[in-house]
């Protein structure tokens, strides 16, 4: 749209719910920037997600509440969405427009970037291979994380989801102790969530590592859209031209999901499933691609995205295109909280698509596959005796069985759950071992002889490790 | 606006709108300042409706539209061995070089290297009558890699030169009498199948080397299935082990709207993986196509089309070639992107009318052929199609669509994936219609009774199935001794034949033969339990352990 020039019409069309429409304007651009001005009000801000020579369509970002269209002033930039980004932006807060929110003044910055981004060529893209270690064993252990993933944590309502967000940011320790940064994008949370993290972060003494993008419960909807695109562009340009390794927290993308919900109705769409639009995959997309790592480039980005599984359905599109696009998926179990395990973590549907590149000999150890297997294949046989002994008693199981159900009670209680804190990826293998080793070598069928026989040696040596508490 | 230029009068997504424009359906267009490809999808009077395989954010209304006079090709020759394309079929490392590590609208890039020689050695000469099919001559694109130079589907007539030598792509290599040039090169259009003399049945599998499908589900050379299962079933691992391992001497793999980071792990892979069949690494025998869910949708849309091209156009060489397609869910939402902005009226789900139709076509350009043009030869294309079933619901349209045409379906379960049992094929509602005809094949190649193996295995994991059930509802107490033998030995079964482990070196890929020694090994042990049963000795007192362990080992072995 180069050579396009700032425009001012006076009056819209219509005005309804988000959405303006103007006519009969020329040279409008899809995704152009719009101000709209109305005496007595604070202006408002826009982008025209329909470009027509008779019809335009503008998605408003702010409250429309006391918009009159006809006496509105608007103004078409030129330009489409953008925002500054910077070294400086690190330690400060900004709302869900990229506006100045900790009462500093609007940072100068290094660069002015659009906020949509553009796809990694695919051929630029290098393989996610380095290890993060998380200090929380259910996801070391068994979703091992690895920079430039995306791993979003599936949470129900009133399960901690972003509380466990707040502990790998707290936790995290980078492999090779280069710089870090973590950008938090605050997405229709309520105040208190985003003021508990932010504390937690402050606390832990990474504040200043970090930027913050807030758009809270009480803020427009519409502004929903635009602040995980601020937070991901900053993040780009940390991690790709300054070489920092980011870690992006987003929460909550199911109040994403129904802000894009809303613009569709608006626009009187055809509704796909559950009334959500047809590109909703697209869109998602959109967002969850910007993590990776570009050859030649010394940073990266990785998500962790948070979402609700209304009434806990990782069926309901909103997890389940989630799933589709990212790397797996973190499951947040009711029944675990309700136990008091914490975290709540339910290995048997969580998973790491990229744990294979991360974990093994020269990254975590060498036996890390087949170990983390055994402890989920006995886990797994764990909970289904679980249900049978539910219906029989503990009593009717075959003995495997029964030692199965005893090895999944101990799992959640020592190894799941982590009331000692941090554990160390050593800390998390000697938990792991010392489950394993009260069960009999017949029981143990994934492990191999050789790791089999290579532990047994260790562990009879005088510098095993302790279990921790 | 006076002038008669067409120009842009609405962008919505990556629709435009166009007027005055009377063009052909399908006619490639020049769209905007920075002339980003598009493609006419409807045209009613002056108004042409396009869309645009590009990111059309900050595409301005009045910049003007130049049609092309073709519609969407795809360039075939060589050099497309090891290439990777975007799904209109730029090479993505042009399109790098043009515009960064991030993709920018406008770069322009041919398909192939148009400064790559090829050696010619012409095999026909001037003087003769050559149609369409015909082999002119051939060039080793890699190390005993033939690659055949075809005169192009509909054209024909008297050679009158034709000379061997180094060229490249656009040099003519010789020309017809009617004074028709002849290259090393031409153009197909994607969205039309390449003609073939005649469909032939077929009776040979295409042999994955994975067990289960091999031995429970089949394909048939040049027939197709589907892979339907939800997110985190396995669905990519098993499109990408076949496209490492699976027998066939040119593979096709299109990553239509999928995960950037999963293409750099074929990206990566397939140029260090040795094919044990050739030495060469797969990348030599591969072409990906690379559409990720983050790029523009109209040119998913195309990706399978263009896909499949590529693959027919081997197969014209007299290949056996496979394609994959992951996942066939991402363009048919891309179909149903495109129709919701047309603002067609919606059929299921919001799916357009024409989606099991455009489905089935798509899949029937699967098949053996025997091909046009001398020397007789024969080629297949065999399709496997993963698909996305939002919440593994598979009474999904998509599903259902692709159900009608598939000669076999390999439905992947979640419980299955929960159990890190993969591949996480569902043994009960999957199936295969191929299984009859290629019986013989792996009779003949796998070993004796090959038929009677697999009855009795699924007969043994159904019966395991109904006693579980029981158990469930009662207790184990109420089974018997010989049921608890049957769901001993069914969980071996399920353990050592079914279960793969993609990742083990020597696990990754299984022949026909180890497949049939494993599953005859697994059920001589529930031959031998059931002896010592008759004989008088208590179910308590048989330990399978060792037996089990012996299996795993041979499951592990070096022997392929």
């Amino acid at each position: 749209m180069t050579g396009s020039l700032e425009r001012v019409y006076r009056g819209a069309a219509a005005a309804g719910g988000p959405l303006l429409f103007l006519e009969r304007t020329r040279r409008v651009a899809l995704g152009e920037w719009v101000i709209v001005r109305m005496k007595g009000q604070a202006d408002r801000r826009g982008q025209v997600i329909d470009a027509g020579e008779h019809a335009t369509v503008v998605q408003l970002l702010d409250e429309t509440v006391g918009l009159a269209p006809d006496r509105a002033e608007i103004t078409l930039t030129g330009e489409v969405a953008t925002t500054v980004v910077g070294q400086e932006l690190l330690g400060r807060a900004f709302d869900g427009h990229g506006a100045s929110a900790d009462g500093l003044p609007a940072p100068i910055g290094e660069a002015v970037r659009t906020i949509n981004g553009a796809a990694i060529n695919p051929v630029r893209r290098a393989r996610p291979l380095d290890f993060i270690e998380t200090g929380v064993s259910a996801i070391d252990a068994m979703n091992t994380l690895v920079r430039g993933q995306k791993l979003p944590v599936f949470s129900g309502p009133g399960l901690p989801g972003l509380e466990l967000a707040a502990r790998i940011v707290e936790w995290s320790r980078a492999p090779r102790g280069e710089p870090f940064a973590v950008v938090f994008a605050a997405v229709g949370i309520t105040a208190r969530e985003s003021r508990e993290f932010v504390d937690r972060l402050r606390a832990s003494g990474a504040m200043s590592r970090t930027v913050l993008y807030l758009n809270e419960a009480a803020h427009p909807a519409v502004e929903r859209l635009l602040a995980p695109r601020l937070a991901l562009t900053c993040a780009e340009f940390l991690a790709f031209e300054r070489g920092i390794h980011v870690l992006v927290v987003i929460a909550d993308m199911t109040h994403y999901c129904e802000a894009l919900r809303e613009i569709a109705t608006a626009r009187e769409e055809i509704p796909g499933r559950r009334g959500y639009p047809g590109y909703m995959y697209t869109d998602l997309a959109s967002i969850y691609e910007r993590a990776g790592i570009i050859r030649g480039r010394a940073g990266s980005i990785t998500q962790i995205p948070i979402l609700t599984m209304p009434d806990d359905d990782m069926t309901h599109p909103i997890p389940d295109l989630t799933g589709y696009i990212t790397e797996g998926q973190i499951v947040l179990s009711r029944e675990l909280h309700r136990r008091g395990i914490s975290p709540p973590i339910d290995v048997l549907p969580s998973l790491s698509r990229l744990m294979s590149g991360g974990i093994g000999k020269g990254r975590t150890r060498a036996e890390h596959r087949e170990w983390s297997d055994q402890l989920y294949a006995t886990y797994a046989r764990g909970r289904e005796a679980r249900t049978m002994a539910a219906i029989v008693g503990a009593s009717g199981l075959p003995p495997a069985d029964q030692r199965a159900l005893k090895f999944a009670d101990a799992f959640e209680e020592n190894f799941i759950a982590q009331p000692g804190g941090r554990r160390t990826i050593d800390e998390t293998f000697a938990a792991g071992w010392s489950l394993l080793a009260q069960l009999p070598r017949d029981d143990l069928l994934r492990i191999s002889d050789a790791t089999w026989q290579a532990h047994a040696a260790l562990s009879t040596a005088p510098s095993a490790v302790a279990v921790p508490p | 606006m006076s002038d008669e230029t067409p120009r842009i009068r609405r962008v919505a997504g990556s629709l435009v709108e166009v007027s005055p424009l009377r063009a052909a359906l399908y006619e490639l267009a020049l769209v905007g300042d920075q002339k980003m490809l598009g493609e006419v999808i409807r045209q009613r009077g002056d108004l042409a409706t396009l869309q645009v395989y590009e990111e059309t954010t900050g595409l301005c209304v009045g910049e003007p539209v130049e049609v092309m006079g073709a519609t969407l090709t795809a360039q075939l020759g060589p050099g497309l061995l090891g290439s990777v394309l975007d799904g209109i079929g730029r090479p993505l490392e042009r399109v790098a070089e043009a515009t960064g590590d991030f993709i920018a609208p406008g770069a322009r890039a041919d398909t192939l290297a148009a400064d790559a020689r090829w050696h010619f050695t012409a095999t026909r000469s001037a003087g003769e009558r050559v149609s369409g099919g015909d082999v002119l001559g051939t060039i080793e694109e890699r190390p005993g890699m033939l690659h055949r130079v075809l005169v192009p589907p509909l054209v024909s007539g008297l050679l009158a030169t034709l000379t061997s030598g180094e060229f490249t792509v656009t040099d003519p290599i010789g020309a017809l009498a009617d004074g028709t040039p002849l290259f090393l090169s031409h153009r197909w259009p994607v969205r039309t199948a390449r003609p073939v003399l005649e469909r032939l049945g077929s009776s040979r599998p295409f042999v994955t080397g994975q067990r289960v499908f091999d031995l429970f589900f089949p394909v048939a050379e040049g027939g197709n299935a589907i892979v339907p299962g939800g997110f985190g079933t396995g669905k990519t691992i098993i499109e990408q082990s076949l496209a490492k391992f699976a027998e066939a001497d040119i593979v096709v793999y299109v990553g239509c709207g999928e995960r950037g980071n999963e293409m750099t792990d074929v990206l990566t892979e397939f140029p260090a993986l040795v094919d044990p069949r050739t030495g060469r690494p797969v990348m030599d025998r591969a072409v990906l196509i690379v559409n990720t869910s983050n790029m523009p949708v109209a040119a998913r849309e195309a990706s399978i089309y263009l896909g499949i091209t590529v693959a027919e156009y081997f197969r014209d060489q007299g290949n056996r070639v496979a394609l994959m397609i992951d996942s066939t869910s991402r363009w048919a939402e891309a179909l149903r992107e495109m129709a919701a902005r047309l603002q067609e009226m919606p059929g299921e789900e919001g799916y357009p009318t024409y989606l099991a139709n455009r489905l089935g076509q798509f899949f029937e350009r699967s098949g053996r052929s025997k091909l046009l043009g001398s020397p007789a030869r024969e080629g297949a294309v065999t399709i496997i199609g993963a698909i996305s079933p939002p919440g593994g619901d598979f009474s999904e349209p998509v599903t259902q669509a692709a159900l009608r045409v598939a000669g076999a379906m390999w439905a992947l379960d979640a419980q299955l994936a929960h159990q890190r049992h993969y591949p996480a094929v569902d043994w009960e509602t999957s199936f295969s219609l191929y299984a009859e005809q290629v019986a013989p094949w792996f009779t003949e190649h796998g070993g004796a009774c090959w038929t009677a193996l697999r009855q009795e295995l699924m007969a043994l994991l159904q019966k395991e199935r109904e006693l579980r059930d029981i158990a469930s509802l009662v207790g184990p107490d109420a089974l018997e001794d010989h049921d608890h033998l049957v769901i001993e030995a069914a969980a071996i079964v399920r353990e050592v034949v079914l279960r793969q482990n993609a990742y083990h070196p020597h696990d990754a890929i299984s022949s026909p033969q180890k497949t049939h020694a494993l599953a005859a090994a697994a059920l001589e042990l529930l031959h031998k339990g059931e002896a010592q049963l008759s004989a008088g000795s208590p179910f308590s007192s048989i330990d399978l352990v060792p037996a089990r362990r012996a299996l795993m080992a041979m499951r592990d072995g070096e022997t392929p």
